[in-house]
């Protein structure tokens, strides 16, 4: 068997790296210390805290992360009263809560890490929220989390998309909480589903979180990932391909200012012919130790003949002290595909772009506005939640305040 | 009436050697309702003259002063001096991706004037220039610059120099890389802000051709970082026939 492996690694300015058209070539390599360990489809999961055990920050999948700053959540012993979470849900969707032994839990994937598998092991109720079969949702349903205190605390929801449902649900984490989550995502076959997880929380709060998705015959998922708030957020999805026909975009949005540390680690496993997944994570950082991390796993196993896969990362970097790590591993096993790709690029706020709009008589902190808003402008259209897209636009505006407030103080 | 006045303009370059002067004492003042063009081989500090008066960060002013009606625009920010009446239609325009043109139009007019224009007539406005500048309307929706042709950048420009009516306006090379339909297209637009507005341009270009369309009152010769000679349209005509080596030979043995 042939691996190819593709690995890129910005770091942390000004490079970029561009395979629109990767192929099964043996001998496509690249990158600053940038082999990773082994194939992804190597990497242990387990439900089984004895066989993920707590790590050191040397890992291959802990080396960007403050490990000493998640390690409360690597404990096997986790409470359930640091977040309180509430639903909205549409007239046709149902939601409940459920024990441990309920027989829907877990079948969405395998913890990866750490926090994946303490969340697992920890909690004590889950939240089911279920779309029956062939029900079209009429309205958003909305699942609040509220960070309550700092207890280390593990949570679990399930959204179930039962076959050729439609719907949209959105995740929101508020307030400060020390949180490990799990998200399993099930898309039923024929199902339409839409996710969100805005990661708005407060200052103080350490969330890492799992989402596992499952995606059935002639699936369609839209994964969108939005970090704002939060010290450390730590974000792990994948999504697994059960049917052929199935489809995943997964887009994601992050802010980081002084001292945040934003992470998105993602992993599409084609593992089943004829899917297609698209991923586009923007971020944009500013002050000093904003921290940032992508990682984006393909891996188009031997049977996923007829894949269709791009992934894409830009960042952007509005001050100086921030860091931006951009890594797509790109694994082909097969030579039958349809495409795959992957883009990463970073960069420094564009002078030219400023000069170009200063000199039509816009002041420097709208013309800042405009670009920033430009670069997120077409990622927050696809979207397609308008409830979320126009509270979106209100964030950046609010970031943005903060970035002017430096401009004009300096 | 408004006067831009150049005097004894030293400007230089950070290069990884230390600082490089590019322009070397420059003399111009441009009235209201005056078409003055610039030419010269390239390399001679055309485009950096153009950009120093802009206020592009890359060019330090050494000497030498420059006054919008008697105001010093040096002292100036990029946004003070297309705000005070200053407009650079740039050779390479920048692309910003996610913002509209009609945004960015409306954006930019609302900052120049202090206030937003009157929806109605501006839509109204936006639509006659697009139309005189044969663009197409789906062309308010895509992004500034992004994807546009070389020809369509600089309708582009030209447009905004017609919607924000400066009182000064440098055209920096707007006439190279276009083809002739393009040239006169884009040529029928400065003379209309002409027209419309009395606008006193600088033209500065490499080549004659686009003066056929654009009538120079003065053609200014630009070597080695200043003006070597002066005149009238006939100038023109004269570098058409004897081409830069004249004023070449000169510099080298100066």
């Amino acid at each position: 068997m042939t691996t190819t492996a593709s690995t890129t690694e910005t770091e942390p300015i000004g490079l970029s790296t561009d395979h629109t058209q990767a192929v099964q070539d043996g001998a496509h390599s690249h990158g600053v210390g940038g082999t990773p360990q082994g194939s992804r489809a190597e990497r242990i999961t387990s439900f089984d805290p004895t066989v993920i055990t707590v790590p050191t920050g040397r890992e291959e999948e802990w080396r960007f992360s403050p490990v000493p700053r998640l390690a409360p959540l690597f404990a096997a012993e986790l409470g359930s009263a640091g977040v309180r979470t509430t639903v909205v849900d549409a007239p046709e969707v149902t939601v409940e809560i459920v024990g441990r032994d309920d027989e829907r839990l877990g079948r969405a994937g395998v913890p990866g890490d750490r926090t994946a598998v303490t969340a697992w092991n920890a909690f004590a109720e889950a939240t089911v929220v279920t779309i029956p079969a062939e029900a079209v949702a009429s309205e958003v349903t909305s699942v609040r989390i509220e960070g309550l205190s700092d207890e280390p605390t593990a949570t679990h929801l399930l959204i179930q998309a039962e076959r050729h449902s439609e719907s949209v649900v959105v995740i929101d984490h508020v307030g400060s909480a020390t949180l490990t989550e799990t998200v399993e995502i099930v898309v039923e076959d024929g199902a339409h589903l839409t996710v969100v997880s805005v990661q708005d929380w407060s200052e103080g709060a350490v969330h890492a979180s799992s989402h596992r998705a499952r995606i059935g015959r002639d699936a369609k998922l839209k994964h969108v990932v939005v970090t704002f708030g939060g010290d450390v957020v730590r974000v792990t999805p994948d999504a697994e391909f059960t049917g052929t026909g199935g489809e995943v975009e997964m887009v994601g949005l992050y802010f980081a200012d002084a001292d945040q540390h934003q992470e998105h680690r993602l992993f599409v496993d084609h593992a089943v012919p004829s899917c297609k997944s698209r991923v586009t994570y923007k971020g944009a950082l500013q002050g000093e130790g904003a921290h940032t991390v992508w990682v984006g796993d393909v891996l188009i196993r031997t049977e996923a003949e007829g894949t269709d896969t791009y992934e894409l990362n830009r960042n952007l970097v509005l001050s100086d002290g921030a860091r931006a790590d951009s890594v797509p591993n790109l694994e082909i096993e097969t030579g039958l595909i349809e495409g795959a790709g992957h883009a990463s690029a970073t960069g420094r706020f564009d002078d030219e772009q400023l000069f170009y709009l200063q000199a039509r008589g816009i002041p420097e902190a709208d013309a800042r506005r405009l670009v920033v808003r430009g670069f997120f402008a077409e990622l927050i259209q696809e979207i397609g939640v308008p409830s979320v897209e126009e509270r979106l636009l209100t964030s950046i505006e609010a970031e943005l305040a903060k970035s002017m407030s430096v401009i004009e103080g300096r | 009436m408004s006067t831009l006045e150049i005097r004894d303009l030293h400007v230089s370059v950070e290069t990884k050697e230390g600082p490089k002067p590019i322009l070397r004492g420059v003399d111009l003042t441009i009235n209201s309702g005056e078409t003055h063009a610039i030419m010269g081989p390239n390399g001679s500090g055309k485009s950096t003259l153009a950009y120093s008066i802009a206020g592009h960060p890359k060019y330090t002013i050494t000497s030498g002063t420059v006054t919008l009606d008697g105001k010093d625009v040096l002292a100036m920010t990029v946004d003070e001096r297309a705000r005070a009446g200053m407009f650079l239609a740039m050779q390479y325009p920048v692309e910003v991706p996610g913002v509209s043109v009609s945004n960015f139009l409306r954006t930019a007019k609302t900052a120049i004037d202090g206030e937003a224009p009157a929806l109605r007539t501006w839509v109204k406005d936006v639509k006659g220039a697009m139309e005189n500048l044969r663009m197409d309307s789906s062309f308010a929706e895509r992004s500034v610059n992004e994807g546009f042709s070389g020809g369509e950048k600089k309708r582009h420009e030209i447009l905004q120099m017609e919607l924000l009516k400066p009182s000064i306006a440098i055209l920096d090379e707007t006439d190279s890389g276009l083809d002739v339909d393009a040239l006169r297209i884009v040529s029928e637009g400065v003379n209309r802000a002409k027209a419309n507005t009395d606008v006193g341009v600088l033209l500065i270009t490499h080549y004659t051709r686009i003066l056929r369309y654009i009538k120079p009152d003065f053609v200014h010769v630009f070597v080695d970082g200043r003006i070597a000679e002066e005149g009238g349209p006939e100038l023109a005509d004269r570098l058409e026939n004897e081409g830069y080596d004249r004023f070449l030979t000169g510099a080298a043995t100066a």
